[in-house]
């Protein structure tokens, strides 16, 4: 009943084997359970009720990729956090680097939303960008 | 102090600033009571993304989607005003927003006069056109679930542990137990084990789980956190603070069985067990509710029982997906705006009749909980739609619906859930009786 750590996350998608893995597809409530007998980069995907299963199974296998979303601290904000997210998807391997990159920024107010935190999150080449607006402390007084 | 505008909405969460926007939008003068400092509702602490593929085409988090509509709003107008006396003369400047912040609205009379209350005008009167409730809803805590053992400190809401983590950084516990495996439970799961804190589990009475499949496995799965189905926490141990919970599988009829107790070290118990609408101040002004969804009875326009009052979003019914919450409430706050021009029309003769015919009851049967609306008026649209949810999983599902004994639409669907609203859309003109809306099982 232990929980993972990031680092053994991390460790188990890098060696995951080339065989048969199981999914849950997501991408509508009907949940199939993927069956992925992986052959390389064409893995066969069954158990799915349609096309859209097979698309996600693959991906799945292939290279599961993840949004990221925290908050990082703002300096004389109206509020003490800012929320941010990963511009787009992320390896999901690489989200424990990017919330421990995240937990040490630090932003200054004003801050817009879209406005970017960081330009390269954990060397996967997203931005992190701010979805919260903050005007300062000043602003609302 | 006294005040007047065409429609009042209580609640910035996305339910009033949509209702807001629809109602300015239709040339009221639109004023809106938030007692929170900012506006956003609920949607300020749900950092992470899914909001808005339903409305917008694309995934946003939670403040983000907020943002859009609160944008919105101050495009109308006065933006968020801070203080009444900004607000120019009634009459002077229509259709417009001004949202009134850190005032709470304290009650509400049949004739639509709202009392509310703030620290800078003290306690204010306003006379409605039309109201707008839009309140949300609160969690279920553990008094509501009755769980034995101590009163210690780090037993939290899921909700209110993510206000903590994500608008103030703070991190309510190390190692955790979460009962209830809705999506606020799940979302708080991946939360706090990205926070660095160890979930040791999920507990699930039901033998499913609420939430999105995504949040499964995005949020539980992806973390290898236990999932356990059928199972309640029954105990709570420690005296300053947690220390552990007894957990027990149940049975069929959800009773704890005594030889599966066992117990969990933690230092903190989230609960995620259940929303229910705030209708405090639907209940003092007398509206019917229903006892179900535990929001008011409304007709398709989400007119309340009480003339010129309407509701929407998780005031009305507990919503999954806010992009529902946005659509609701752009109905509430079109027709509130109707009546607030109208409502001299609407009182005299015609009116008082037209608000008593041509109401048609809405009503569910077999798998179906609750339908929304439960009343059909004499209906302007061509076509209206019914939003309900069924209590237990149907794998596939048919739907039909009756009116006045004969069937006006039917369905096969793949899968029902609990944990997803339904809605299906009826034409007005096939409606000739109770409407009835039937789940039940089908073949294979
Ligand atoms: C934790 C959580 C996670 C969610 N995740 C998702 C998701 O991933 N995707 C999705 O689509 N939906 C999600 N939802 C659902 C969605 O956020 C809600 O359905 C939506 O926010 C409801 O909007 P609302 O305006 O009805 O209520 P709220 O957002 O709760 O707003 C109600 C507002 O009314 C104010 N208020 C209450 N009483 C008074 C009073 N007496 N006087 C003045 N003001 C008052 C409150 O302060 C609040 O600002 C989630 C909800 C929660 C709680
Ligand atoms: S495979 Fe198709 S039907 Fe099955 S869960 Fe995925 S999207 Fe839904």
């Amino acid at each position: 009943m232990e929980t993972r750590t990031g680092m053994e996350m991390k460790t188990e998608i890098k060696t995951s084997p080339d065989r048969k893995r199981e999914f849950v597809c997501i991408v509508c409530p009907v949940g199939c359970s993927l069956i992925i007998d992986g052959e390389g980069e064409s893995p066969r995907v069954s158990g799915n009720q349609c096309k859209r299963g097979e698309v996600y199974g693959k991906q799945e296998y292939l290279r599961p990729m993840r949004m990221v979303t925290s908050s990082v601290a703002v300096d004389g904000g109206a509020q003490p956090l800012c929320s941010v997210k990963t511009e787009r998807e992320i390896d999901k391997a690489k989200i424990f680097e990017a919330i421990e990159a995240i937990r040490s920024m630090r932003v200054r107010a004003p801050v817009e939303i879209g406005q970017t935190i960081a330009q390269d999150i954990a060397g996967t080449g997203v931005r992190l960008i701010a979805t919260t607006a903050d005007a300062g402390r000043s602003h609302t007084a | 102090m006294e005040r007047k505008a065409d429609v009042v909405v209580i609640g910035a969460g996305p339910a009033g600033l949509a209702a807001g926007v629809a109602a300015a939008d239709q040339g009221a003068s639109v004023l809106i009571l938030e007692r929170d400092e900012r506006a956003g509702g609920i949607l300020r602490q749900c950092i992470h993304n899914g909001f808005g593929l339903h409305y917008f085409g694309e995934e946003l988090t939670g403040p983000e989607y907020a943002a859009r509509f609160i944008e919105q709003a101050e495009k109308r107008g006065a933006g968020m005003g801070r203080s009444s006396a900004s607000f120019g003369a009634a009459g002077q400047s229509p259709a417009t927003i001004e949202i009134l912040s850190d005032t709470m609205a304290l009650s509400l009379s049949p004739e639509r006069i709202v009392t509310a209350v703030n620290g800078r005008d003290g306690e204010i009167t306003v006379r409605a056109g039309a109201v707008v409730l839009a309140m949300g809803c609160r969690e279920r805590t553990r008094g509501a679930l009755g769980i034995a053992g101590t009163r210690p400190a780090g037993i939290y809401t899921a909700g209110a542990a993510q206000r903590l983590v994500n608008l103030e950084g703070y991190l309510p516990g190390r190692e955790l137990v979460i009962l209830g495996s809705g999506d606020i439970g799940l979302i708080m799961a991946r939360r706090m084990t990205w926070e660095g804190a160890s979930v040791k589990m999920v507990c699930e009475l039901m033998p499913y789980s609420s939430g999105l499949n995504r949040n499964i496995v995005q949020c539980v799965r992806d973390y290898d956190i236990p999932l356990y189905f059928s199972t309640t926490v029954t105990r709570v141990h420690g005296r300053e603070r947690v220390e552990g919970v007894t957990i027990a599988d149940v049975d069929e009829n959800r009773r704890p069985i005594p030889e599966t107790e066992r117990f969990v070290s933690c230092d903190t118990l989230l609960l995620s067990v259940g929303l229910l609408p705030e209708n405090e101040l639907t209940r003092g002004a007398g509206a019917e509710i229903d006892p179900v969804t535990g929001g008011a009875v409304v007709d398709e326009r989400r007119q309340t029982s009480l003339p010129g009052v309407f509701a929407c979003g998780n005031a009305l019914q507990v919503h999954d997906l806010v992009d529902h919450v946005s659509r609701e409430a752009e109905t509430a706050g079109r027709y509130a705006a109707e009546f607030a021009a109208s409502k001299t029309l609407l009182q005299s003769s015609r009116g008082a009749d037209r608000l008593n015919m041509g109401k048609t009851r809405v009503i569910g049967s077999g798998g179906t909980r609750y339908v929304v609306p439960q009343i059909i008026s004499e209906s302007p649209s061509e076509t209206v739609d019914l939003f309900f949810r069924v209590g237990e999983v149907f794998k596939p599902a048919r739907l039909t619906v009756t009116s006045g004994g004969n069937i006006i639409a039917s369905r096969r669907k793949r899968v029902m859930t609990p944990g997803e609203m339904e809605n299906i859309t009826i034409r007005t003109d096939q409606i000739n009786g109770e409407i009835n809306v039937h789940t039940q099982a089908d073949a294979q």
